[in-house]
Order: C-alpha cells, then sequence, then structure tokens
C-alpha cells in the first residue's frame, strides 16, 4: 500500500456483549508512522476495539480495514502482517525469555538472529535476563519481553494494549522511548492508556469512554478544546475548601487536583472578577492560605468536561 | 511509642536469603495523616506493607502500627487495619449485600452492627438500590467505593490502599481522593500506594523506597524544593535512575 492511505480506517464500529453495549458507532484513522494513542478507563471498549483490529473478534455493526485489508473478510491476509499486544500478560510463563521469543519467531517461520536488527533496542535491554523465566521478571521487563514477541516477525503495524498499566513511572516513560524509535523506523502504532498524561506521548489520541470516542484530535488540540476559563484554588486546608467551593452559588465543577483544586465557574464574566470572588468567598468562609488564579487545563480536565459531569 | 503516631518503623528490614527486600527504613505515620507509599516496581513496597500489615515477619528493625509491635501483636494489628487492593477486594460472584456480611463476620462484628453499618454505608454512596446485584455486574469506579468502604466496615485506625485508582476514569478518581480525604478528617490514617505520579501531590506526605530505602520523604512541595524539580514524577525518575533514565537502555542495564 501506498503511503498517501490510512493504515487503519475504523467505520462506525459497534460490538455487543449480550445487553452491554461495548462499542457504539467508533470512527477514526491511523496514518503511516503515526502514534494513535486510544485513552479511557477500564471497560472503556478499549480492548475490544483492539481484538477487532487484531481479527481476533468480528463486529456486529460497521467494519474496519487495517493495511488496506478488512479484518474480517481478509484476516488470513493480515495477521502476519500485525503485531499485537495483548492487554493481559500473555506469554508464557514457564518458558525463559529466550525460548518465549524464539516460540513467537518460529510462529511466523523466523528467528531471532534473522529478526535481529529490528528487535535490537528491545533485545539489549532483555538480554541479561534471556534465561530467567518469563514470570520471574519485573512489570517493566515482562511488558519490554511482550513488545519484543509482538515485533519479532517485523509487523507493518503495532497493536498495543496497555503496555503501560500497572508499570512504575520510569518502565513507562522506558517504553514510550522505545515506542518513539520504533515509529522513527517507520512503523506505524496504536496504543491505549488508562494515564491521561501519556497522551502527550502521541501523535493525535482518541478519548474514549463507555464505548464511545469523546474526542479526536493532537494532545493540544485535546486541552484548547476545553474551551472556558480554569481556575487553581490553594488553601491550606484543601478538603475544607473543596466543601466550601461546592457551596459557592455560582461554582460549576470543582475537582481535587494535586495539592490544587481545579474550578470552573457558571458565569462567563472577567476571570480577574472570579478570582477575587471565590478568594473572597473562601477567605469569609474562614480558610486560610486561599489564592485563586487562573491555570491550563489538562487532558484529564478536558476528558471530565467531555465526560458531561456538570 | 508517641500517641499521636499511627505507624512507627525503626530500622525495619526483610531479608530473602542473600536479598534485602526492604533495608533498615524509618519513618513514621501521624494518625490522620494521607501518606503516599511510592516506589518503583520491585523497590520494596509490598514487602514492607505485609509487614506493617502483619502478614510477613520482619527479620530487623521494629515497628508499632495502632500502638501494636509487628513481631509480637500480628493478630491485633489486623483487627485494627483495613487493606483494599485494586486486584482483590471484593468476591465478585456475591452480592453487594453479601460481601458487607461477609467481611463483616470475619472482623467480628456483631449480626446487629453489619445490619446497622451495612444501611449506613449503602445509604451514603447511593448504592441502597444495588443492595442485591452481584458485584461483578457494578460499574468498576462504584466497586472501587464499595471495596473501600468495606475495608472501613470495622471501623479500622488504619487502612491500606493498594492502587486503588488503576484504571478507573478520572471523575471517579477524584470522587474516590475525596472519600480519602473524608476518611482522614475524620481520623482514620491512611497509607496509599499509586502508580499515578500526579497523585502523590494529593498526600499529605509520600516517601519514595529505591532498592529497599526510603530515597525521600516529605510533603510533596518540601520534595519538590529539596530536589529542585517540577513535579513528583520527576523526583520519582531521578531517584530511580540515578544516571538518568535515557541511558538506561544499554546491555547489561537493569530493568
Amino acid at each position: 500500500m501506498t503511503s498517501e492511505h490510512p493504515v487503519v480506517v475504523v467505520d462506525r464500529l459497534g460490538k455487543r456483549f449480550g445487553a452491554t453495549p461495548a462499542l457504539v458507532d467508533v470512527s477514526f484513522s491511523v496514518q503511516p508512522r503515526e502514534i494513535f494513542g486510544l485513552i479511557g478507563p477500564d471497560g472503556a471498549g478499549k480492548t475490544t476495539l483492539f481484538r477487532i483490529l487484531a481479527t481476533l473478534l468480528v463486529p456486529d455493526a460497521g467494519g474496519a480495514t487495517v493495511l488496506g485489508r478488512d479484518v474480517v473478510k481478509e484476516l488470513w491476509a493480515l495477521r502476519a502482517r500485525i503485531g499485537y499486544m495483548p492487554g493481559r500478560f500473555s506469554l508464557y510463563p514457564d518458558l525463559s525469555v529466550e525460548e518465549n521469543l524464539r516460540f513467537f519467531a518460529s510462529v511466523f517461520g523466523t528467528t531471532i538472529a534473522r529478526e535481529h536488527d529490528r528487535i535490537a533496542p528491545i533485545y539489549h535491554q532483555l538480554e541479561p535476563f534471556r534465561t530467567r523465566r518469563a514470570s520471574a521478571l519485573s512489570g517493566g521487563m515482562k511488558q519490554k519481553l511482550a513488545l519484543c514477541c509482538a515485533l519479532v516477525h517485523r509487523p507493518e503495524i503495532l497493536l498495543l494494549d496497555e503496555p503501560t498499566t500497572g508499570v512504575d513511572a520510569v518502565s513507562r516513560r522506558e517504553l514510550w522511548d522505545l515506542l518513539h524509535r520504533l515509529k522513527a523506523s517507520g512503523l506505524t502504532i496504536v496504543v491505549s492508556t488508562p494515564y491521561m498524561d501519556e497522551a502527550d506521548r502521541c501523535d493525535r489520541v482518541g478519548l474514549i469512554q463507555r464505548g464511545r470516542l469523546l474526542a479526536i484530535d493532537t494532545p493540544w488540540g485535546i486541552i484548547q478544546g476545553f474551551g472556558r476559563a480554569l481556575f487553581g484554588v490553594h488553601a491550606a486546608d484543601r478538603y475544607r475548601a473543596l466543601l466550601a467551593l461546592r457551596e459557592y452559588p455560582h461554582a460549576r465543577t470543582v475537582y481535587p487536583f494535586g495539592a490544587t483544586l481545579h474550578y470552573t465557574d457558571s458565569r462567563a464574566a472577567d476571570p480577574g472578577l472570579i478570582e477575587r470572588e471565590v478568594h473572597d468567598f473562601l477567605a469569609s468562609r474562614g480558610l486560610a492560605g486561599v489564592s485563586v488564579a487562573g491555570t491550563s487545563p489538562t487532558v484529564e480536565d478536558s476528558f471530565m468536561e467531555l465526560m458531561g459531569t456538570p | 511509642m508517641s500517641v499521636d503516631l499511627a505507624i512507627q518503623a525503626t530500622d525495619l528490614t526483610r531479608s530473602f536469603g542473600t536479598f534485602t527486600a526492604v533495608d533498615r527504613i524509618t519513618f513514621d505515620v501521624r494518625i490522620g495523616e494521607v501518606f503516599g507509599f511510592l516506589g518503583a516496581n520491585g523497590a520494596g513496597k509490598t514487602t514492607a506493607i505485609r509487614m506493617l500489615t502483619g502478614l510477613l515477619a520482619p527479620t530487623g528493625g521494629v515497628a508499632t502500627v495502632a500502638g501494636h509491635d509487628i513481631s509480637t501483636g500480628a493478630e491485633a494489628i489486623k483487627k485494627n487495619i483495613g487493606y483494599m487492593s485494586q486486584r482483590f477486594s471484593l468476591y465478585e460472584d456475591l452480592t453487594v449485600a453479601e460481601n458487607i456480611r461477609l467481611y463483616g463476620g470475619i472482623y467480628d462484628l456483631s449480626p446487629l452492627e453489619i445490619r446497622d453499618r451495612a444501611e449506613a454505608m449503602l445509604a451514603r454512596l447511593g448504592l441502597a438500590h444495588a443492595a442485591t446485584t452481584q458485584v461483578r455486574s457494578i460499574p468498576l469506579g462504584w466497586r472501587q467505593k464499595l471495596a473501600f468502604s468495606v475495608a472501613l466496615l470495622h471501623a479500622p485506625r488504619i487502612v491500606f490502599l493498594d492502587e486503588p485508582t488503576s484504571g478507573v476514569d478520572p471523575v471517579t478518581r477524584r470522587q474516590f481522593w475525596e472519600l480519602i480525604y473524608e476518611t482522614a478528617a475524620a481520623g482514620t490514617t491512611v497509607l496509599v500506594t499509586t502508580h499515578y505520579m500526579d497523585e502523590a501531590e494529593y498526600c499529605g506526605r509520600v516517601s519514595i523506597m529505591v532498592d529497599g530505602r526510603i530515597g525521600a520523604m516529605g510533603t510533596p512541595a518540601e520534595l519538590k524544593e529539596r530536589f529542585g524539580v517540577h513535579s513528583i514524577d520527576e523526583l520519582f525518575v531521578q531517584l530511580a535512575r540515578p544516571g538518568g533514565y535515557a541511558q538506561a537502555p544499554k546491555p547489561g542495564a537493569q530493568g
């Protein structure tokens, strides 16, 4: 296929499990050499979508193509061209690192030696543990082995379902660095995560909740889409400040955000005026150390806004 | 021990053969504090928590939890603590009410106490209508809030939360933190682990374990100032990969 065409096209995809809708009218496309992130909580439909794209599950409605091939009708033409890493650790726990890798290579009719240049950046990190059983690896190393196994047959696209879940913050950074190296080598990557702060590592993201895409955009576009003034509120006792602010007549949303509270006002008033009035209100409630200032929204703020909470 | 301390650990150590999983850690948690217990995978958090909850004997040092020595008072500790884990806490094929009865029984509450507390809990969570629903059919967010409340059923003095917010949506995550604040404000001490580094900033104080030791401890604001970083995430990376994480992908690097 030529590089002008999208690598993935998902068109009004739907899937139900009994009475439960897992995916509802999901459409998006992924361009060559793009890192496309599906971001949402557990139960949002991410895994169902990956299983359909990986030709392992048949949708009830709509359709999808990967590398120009239909995921239902042309699955055999697709399987060897896709690298799929399921969300749940799917390697053989009793086999060593090397044995797992050798097995996955042989399934696709190749060998570790032949694919060495493609897997080298990851395999180097695994080599010291070559003879260790997969079950005895740390969380981060398990994920790197799974990624290595998904890469060993030289796929043209990677489908990675939550590669960073349950992995500590440092290993997560290392995995994302690896994904960027793979992208630079020409791979297209569709990756899911429940960690909203990882949106920044993607070229574009789809925010997904209860089977529906809430938005598709660049991370910057998602943040720009927040579309209203957001304020950061500090107080010495943040829990009391939170409860007090909820009672403020003009409060639209009040959420704890680390050491800060994120606040939106129901009025379209001058931000300076809102800052002063919110400050005075909290001070009148006897709260100490109050400060109120405009702040930049994050992907998480946008996600909550799109969930339609107010 | 001082009366206003919920946890006091001095040189607490646990070795497995030649490997020292927890290496002489010393720290206090005050009553009513929200304490974030952070560290990379394999840094020793789980081993430390197993000792503090009376499930694993230390090989060195001492610790008291809710006023009881972990070496001699493990049974008393178990009655005074609650525990909730992201991986397991409620039985999915039991109903909400059955789970509450089961845990109430385990914690030696009388049938009357169980009934009263269950009613109050379900009313507070807005789950009264779901009492006879199997836990597996309740949305994840509600399940996590319910699991937390069940961990508090016997009015423990300290509650241990192990990655309680993994995978929940951002609104539920915040509702969960509000429950944590409410619990702490009522005098229950909360020790919480998380992989969301932004959540560290919700805690009163945090400790970051590195290779079995406490690499840093303090309020998030103090730590950021002391280490000259903008976020706890940055500090975490600095401590866990002293040589700089970008250099880690080398042959022979530890993972």
